[in-house]
C-alpha cells in the first residue's frame, strides 16, 4: 500500500485534495523545505510524488537521486504558472541516457 | 599484452581459454538482453511522451479552471472546502519483470466508492467553477497514475540499458580482446619453449653419438 502526495506551491496543488491526493504545499518553492519534505516523504511510503515543474527546478539534486531507486516514482506537473518544459526534457533524458542522444524526440 | 603480465603456464593457458568461452557467452547473452531492452524501452517511451503531452494539457486546464474558480470566491472560503478531503486514494503496488527490471505497477484504490466524494464542500458558498475545476482534475487522475508508472519505468529501464550497454562494450572491446592476446601471448612462449628443447635434446643427442663412436655427421 502506497500513498500519493503532491509537492508545489499552494495555488497548484490545492485542488488536488479533493480527489483524494495528499498535499504537501511549500512556501515560495523554498529549496530547504522542499528538500526535507521531499526526503520525508520518500521514506514514508508515498510511492507516488508530484512535484511542480517549478519546485523540481530547485531539487533537481535530491530528484536526481531517487532517479534509479525503484521507490517513489518523482513525477513533474506543470504548475499554475504555466509549463516550463521541464517534464518533457525529464522524458528526454531518459532517452538519452538508454540510447546515447535523442532519437526519438529530437525535432 | 599491455600493462598485464600473464605467467605463460599451461594452466594459465587453460584458465583464459574458460575465460574467454563464458566472456563470449557473457557477451552473446548480455547482447541479445540490450536490444530487447531497447525495443521494449522505445516503445514505453513512446507511450510516457503521449501520456505526459496529455497530462499536461489537462492539468493546465485545470488549472485555468482553479484560477477562475478562486475569482470567485474569497480565499477563506477556497482554504476552507479543500481542508478536509472526503476522497483519499492509496496505490496497491506490485511489480513487473521485464529482462530482469523490475518496474512498478500500481492499482489504483478509492476509499469511498462514490464518485461525489471529490467535492468536499456544501455547495452553498462555493462557486459552479470550483465543481467543474474539481471534476476535470479527477479526470485526468487515472491518467497521471498511469503516467508514474510508466514514466518510472521508463526512468529504471534507461538506467538498466545504460549498464547493460556499458557491460557489453567493456566485455567486446578490453576483457575480450585481452584474453585473446593472452592465449596467442602464452601459445607462442609455450612453442618457443618446446623447439627450444628439441634443438637442445638434438644437440646433446648428436654430443653423446660423437663421444660414445666418434661417429661424425
Amino acid at each position: 500500500m502506497v500513498k500519493v502526495a503532491v509537492m508545489g506551491d499552494y495555488d497548484s496543488i490545492y485542488g488536488f485534495a479533493a480527489v483524494g491526493l495528499s498535499t504537501f504545499p511549500i512556501k515560495n518553492n523554498s529549496a530547504e523545505e522542499g528538500s526535507r519534505i521531499l526526503r520525508n516523504l520518500a521514506e514514508n511510503g508515498f510511492g507516488v510524488i508530484y512535484i511542480t515543474e517549478e519546485l523540481a527546478a530547485v531539487l533537481a539534486g535530491e530528484i536526481n537521486r531517487y532517479r534509479n531507486m525503484t521507490s517513489p516514482a518523482i513525477i513533474l506537473i506543470p504548475g499554475v504558472r504555466g509549463n516550463t518544459g521541464e517534464g518533457i526534457a525529464s522524458v528526454k533524458k531518459s532517452v538519452e541516457q538508454a540510447v546515447g542522444s535523442d532519437i526519438l524526440f529530437s525535432d | 599484452m599491455a600493462g598485464t603480465h600473464v605467467n605463460p603456464t599451461r594452466m594459465e593457458l587453460t584458465r583464459l581459454k574458460k575465460k574467454l568461452v563464458t566472456a563470449l557467452k557473457g557477451h552473446r547473452l548480455l547482447k541479445d538482453k540490450r536490444d530487447e531492452l531497447m525495443r521494449q524501452f522505445l516503445d514505453l517511451v513512446r507511450e510516457d511522451m503521449e501520456l505526459r503531452l496529455k497530462v499536461e494539457k489537462g492539468i493546465q486546464s485545470a488549472n485555468a479552471d482553479f484560477v477562475l474558480a478562486k475569482a470567485g470566491m474569497s480565499e477563506q472560503i477556497l482554504r476552507t472546502s479543500m481542508l478536509v478531503p472526503k476522497q483519499e486514494i492509496t496505490l496497491e503496488e506490485s511489480t513487473r519483470n521485464v529482462m530482469s527490471v523490475d518496474l512498478p505497477v500500481f492499482q489504483c484504490r478509492t476509499r469511498t466508492d462514490d464518485k461525489n466524494d471529490i467535492f468536499s464542500y456544501g455547495f452553498a458558498y462555493t462557486s459552479s467553477d470550483l465543481d467543474g475545476a474539481v471534476q476535470s482534475l479527477s479526470d485526468i487522475l487515472p491518467d497521471m497514475l498511469h503516467l508514474a508508472e510508466v514514466e518510472k519505468s521508463c526512468q529504471l529501464m534507461a538506467s538498466e540499458i545504460e549498464k547493460t550497454r556499458r557491460r557489453v562494450n567493456a566485455l567486446e572491446h578490453v576483457i575480450i580482446p585481452e584474453t585473446r592476446e593472452g592465449i596467442r601471448y602464452i601459445t607462442m612462449k609455450l612453442d618457443e619453449n618446446e623447439r627450444s628443447t628439441q634443438v637442445r635434446l638434438m644437440k646433446v643427442k648428436d654430443m653423446m653419438l660423437e663421444e660414445a663412436h666418434h661417429y661424425e655427421r
